[in-house]
């Protein structure tokens, strides 16, 4: 991938590197991660628990807190790299251009300020200090959303699960941004209010045109909403490229072994297989490729050095396995 | 509504159980410690008073204990607490009580408000400039301060700045050459003397609001409700006082009202320690006087302080906190 | 959040009545201090506090070792200042101060000991009776630890001094013990409760163990450090109400402890004459409570690792990385 963002991108993330800094020692738990983000996509982060996906997302959005910091790399929106800036000067973009939703909307809104309250408080730090305009667009977002504006009153233990997380999705969207955030906001509800949640997303993409990036560990929950598929795998990225070609042609082999865990409820009854072993400890982590240890094929090169990005046929995926079939790309 | 309800009725529940505390204890004494003073004092003290001090401790009537109690109790309800021992000719309970109350009401009533608001602002501030020279001292120092024995910080000042630098005095309530008035001058001495005993009542408690104001904001900073208030862009000062603060200072509003009872036998002894004829002196008089019937007034003074203060932070966090509002 | 777990530390409470502390693990009693006793050495505020403890408790076995003077002999010049002989001066009655403060080290600490046992010891049966009981039985114990919680302790401590023309060690264990368990039993409840729907507690039950067994053995080990800081806390208020009480003169005068020394240092213009007679037991007081307020203060780090001091960055935080990362395919730096 080229050090400029391609055109169209609004996002670049360019070899982005974080750690916890914690008594044993200090963790990477986002080891050189780069990627783009094309207006109005839709790009998943999948990846199983522990392997920094969600301290990714916090980075970008310069969320992160002690112990956690970034370490290395850029993160570039609006023409400006984000990483470094301080809470003031990120004030222009926060929430207008790029906006956050969490997994829990129980923790993520504050419980002693009604709804109202807590739109209105993003407003008005945006400038918006008449309550009257700040009441109309909150009732707007939330009609978006289908919630009953009289709900603007109310407190968050007082709404259900599914309107709660409905209600952080509606704020998020307060001034429409280029760029929606999410981290795991279906892993809370039920099956059915997960897709239900999904499609609404889906419906407000396409009529508001915003970027997704969505964090989630339930890979077959976003393969027919995202554009673009990343896998992640203890802390760096094992593979990206576009959802049907991942899917359907899963280039690494932690890819191919995540497929096979899922079970299909149309395809040919199989055996399901996981993937043995368990995530290597990022305090510390093996010295050749990263998921050499658990990997069916792996290789002698594989546990002796550690694996660039390859591209092949639109996927980039960190394998030496692709390593002749096509050019490597190198770190990018 | 039924959180208040549950509230009063424990507050009456407890007062009930000091009551009877109250009447019980006397009388659970080898050697009913009455007896002794009523001998004292007979012919000081008007008959109806005798009578009065007869009901409280069971002495000298072929009474039931039952009717004992509730004679007592009625006697209560009307404030009659009998005749205090230690002044002569025996003024009644209630009066000296009274005059001695305005005292502690200001010089403990301000200072420890006074220590609950600078202590949560202190540890509000150092809380969120964490790692800053502010935080790295507060613990060590305050964890010290928080065992040090009020009355004798009390003794400590009083060497210093009293005996030593002749700076500030340090016995009784204002300049007894002074007659009172509301003259500034009067009120100027009266200010004087509680800089002392008010300074170590507030250097004592202190610490403790600002230590848990401290470790509450901490982990109310890691929720994910206040990082989501950074995410939205919100200005500096709304997100520490707004979101944090108003979170983690709720369980301090309880703790407050719990600690009153605390505070207050600290404020006995610091009364006692600087003669600040205040109730908690009073208390100490009624020991060495042996007056019970002062003491045991007293005590309910005190209980019911604690369990008004208790009931005004329940008001408080229930209007501060939306989630106990409802009908749980 | 994706953050690697922090080390599984045992729950502690906050140092004042407030919500439930954090549930603990299923951490058996052995383990569990051992677990503390690696806590200690590796906090400073532990370490210094312990040791601290444990001199005192030295002094208190063998006050004979430092100092041979009889505390109660009245028989020495008075009022003399610091020198070889008198390490602090004696008294205006004409006793050796050093003697006095070293000899009161024992009252103060089988005080401080024996409440904390006593009142740990209610406050673990009750706050755990309440909690495993349930119901009508949890209501009623409740109520009462709450009643006792917010009834004035000291006031009530006077009143019953008084009464009793004042107490001696053994008394004042006795009454600060039987009014003074509330506040810990409720942090124990609290903690108990937490650990009800547990599932080790749920898999004693089915393998058909008794309640009592239950409870010995799965609940109370789980909840040792909860336990030790409630003694540190009790402990530490035993010291300081004993000390307050003597101090106004509702201990035993004969008996020589830290508080009737500043009883009669008091009561002897000590403020004009003697300074020391009031700053030497004093600081052992403050010394003594600063043990056990630094020990139960980094249980309360041990317990919640947000509040423990922060670690520094030092030097560009990418070469900070444990493990070397072999030399990759392709030779390009990291921008």
């Amino acid at each position: 991938m080229p050090s400029q963002p391609a055109d169209g991108a609004i996002l670049a993330v360019r070899h982005l590197s974080a750690e916890y800094l914690l008594e044993r020692g200090a963790v990477v738990a986002v080891d050189d991660v780069s990627f783009d983000v094309g207006r109005g996509e839709f790009l998943a982060i999948v990846g199983e628990s522990g392997c920094g996906k969600s301290t990714l997302l916090f980075a970008i959005a310069q969320l992160l807190a002690r112990p956690a910091a970034i370490t290395a790399g850029t993160v570039t929106f609006r023409g400006r790299n984000l990483v470094g800036l301080t809470d003031r000067q990120l004030v222009a973009v926060r929430w207008t251009g790029m906006s956050v939703v969490m997994q829990s909307a129980m923790n993520a809104l504050n419980p002693v300020k009604s709804i109202g309250a807590q739109f209105r408080d993003a407003m008005r730090a945006h400038g918006t200090t008449s309550a009257s305009l700040a009441g109309q667009r909150s009732a707007e977002v939330l009609r978006m959303v289908g919630i009953d504006p009289v709900h603007l009153r109310s407190y968050p233990h007082q709404l259900s699960g599914g309107m709660r997380q409905r209600a952080m999705i509606a704020m998020a969207l307060l001034f429409t941004p280029e760029l929606v955030i999410m981290d795991e906001p279906t892993s809370a509800l039920d099956v059915v209010a997960q897709r239900s949640l999904m499609v609404q997303i889906k419906e407000l993409q396409r009529r508001f045109g915003f970027a997704v990036v969505f964090v989630t560990h339930d890979m077959s929950l976003v393969s027919h909403f995202s554009d673009r598929l990343m896998v992640m795998y203890a802390g760096q990225v094992a593979e990206i490229g576009p959802t049907g070609r991942v899917f359907g042609a899963p280039a690494h082999p932690y890819t191919a072994g995540l497929m096979e865990a899922f079970p299909s409820i149309r395809g040919p009854r199989r055996a399901l297989t996981g993937i043995g072993g368990s995530p290597p400890d990022l305090a510390s982590p093996p010295g050749g490729c990263r998921f050499a240890p658990r990997c069916a094929k792996v290789m002698e090169r594989c546990t002796a050095e550690q694996p660039g990005l390859f591209e092949v046929d639109g996927i980039h995926v960190r394998c030496f396995l692709w390593d002749g079939a096509a050019m490597p790309v190198g770190r990018p | 509504m039924r959180f208040v309800l549950r509230r009063v009725g424990f507050f009456v529940l407890t007062l009930w159980v000091a009551l009877t505390l109250n009447f019980l204890l006397p009388r659970m004494m080898p050697g009913n410690p009455a007896l002794a003073i009523i001998g004292r004092f007979k012919g000081g003290i008007s008959p109806q008073a005798v009578k009065v001090l007869q009901d409280q401790f069971g002495v000298g009537t072929r009474q039931n204990p039952v009717a004992q109690y509730l004679a007592y109790l009625r006697n209560v309800a009307t404030f009659n607490f009998g005749p205090s021992l230690t002044t002569m000719p025996g003024e009644p309970v209630s009066q000296v009580v009274l005059h001695a109350l305005p005292w502690t009401l200001g010089l403990v009533g301000v200072t420890t408000i006074l220590a609950f608001a600078l202590g949560t602002g202190i540890g509000i501030v150092g809380a969120w400039r964490r790692g800053g020279l502010l935080d790295s001292l507060m613990p060590p120092v305050f964890v010290i301060l928080s065992v040090v024995p009020y009355f004798w910080l009390g003794l400590v000042l009083i060497l210093i700045f009293g005996v030593k630098l002749h700076l500030l005095p340090y016995f009784f309530s204002y300049d007894y050459t002074l007659t009172p008035s509301l003259s500034p001058a009067f009120i100027g001495n009266v200010l004087e003397h509680a800089i002392l005993p008010g300074f170590t009542l507030l250097i004592t408690t202190i610490g403790t609001w600002i230590l848990t104001m401290r470790n509450n904001m901490i982990t109310t900073l890691a929720e994910d409700y206040v990082r989501m208030a950074r995410a939205k862009g919100l200005p500096g000062h709304r997100v520490m006082l707004d979101y944090a603060a108003r979170n983690a200072i709720l369980p301090n509003l309880t703790g407050f009202a719990m600690s009153l009872g605390f505070v207050l036998g600290g404020a006995i002894l610091i009364e006692e320690v600087f003669n600040y004829q205040g109730v908690g002196w009073l208390l100490l008089q009624a020991v060495n006087n042996e007056d019970y019937p002062l003491m045991q007034a007293l005590f309910l003074l005190i209980t019911v302080a604690v369990l008004v203060a208790i009931l005004v932070a329940d008001v408080a966090t229930a209007m501060l906190d939306p989630r106990t509002r409802g009908a749980r | 959040m994706d953050a690697p777990l922090l080390p599984d530390a045992a729950p502690v409470p906050a140092s004042v009545p407030g919500p439930a502390p954090a549930p603990g693990g299923g951490i058996t009693g052995a383990r569990a201090l051992r677990r503390m006793g690696r806590a200690i050495t590796a906090n400073r505020k532990a370490t210094a506090g312990t040791a601290l403890l444990a001199l005192f408790c030295l002094v208190a076995a063998f006050p004979q070792v430092i100092a041979r003077d009889n505390p109660n002999a009245e028989i020495y010049p008075r009022l003399l200042g610091i020198s070889a002989r008198h390490l602090l001066g004696t008294t205006a009655l004409g006793q050796d101060m050093w003697a006095q403060v070293v000899w009161g080290t024992r009252p103060v600490l089988l005080i401080a000991f024996g409440v904390g046992l006593g009142a740990t010891g209610v406050a673990v049966l009750i706050g755990v009776a309440a909690a495993y009981l349930g119901g009508a039985w949890d209501s009623v114990l409740n109520v009462i630890t709450d009643v006792l919680l917010v009834i004035p302790l000291f006031p009530l401590l006077i009143v019953i001094g008084s009464y009793l023309h004042g107490a001696g060690t053994g008394v004042m264990i006795a009454v600060i013990t039987l009014t003074g368990w509330s506040y810990t039993a409720r942090q124990l409840r609290a903690q108990a409760l937490s650990l009800r729907g547990r599932d080790f507690l749920e898999a004693a039950r089915v393998r058909g163990e008794r309640g009592l067994y239950v409870i010995a053995v799965e609940i109370i080990p789980t909840m040792t450090s909860l336990i030790v800081a409630s003694f540190l806390t009790n402990a530490l208020y035993a010291v300081l109400f004993s000390s307050g009480l003597q101090f106004i003169g509702l201990g035993d005068p004969s008996v020589v402890s830290w508080g009737t020394m500043l009883y009669w240092a008091e009561n002897n213009e000590a403020f004009q004459v003697a300074p020391l007679w009031i700053i030497a037991p004093g600081l052992c007081i403050v010394a003594l409570g600063a043990a056990f307020a630094l020990i139960n203060y980094a249980f309360d780090e041990i317990g919640n690792p947000a509040l423990r001091p922060l670690l520094r960055r030092a030097g560009r935080p990418a070469s900070r990385r444990i493990a070397g990362t072999a030399r990759r395919a392709d030779a390009q730096p990291a921008s």
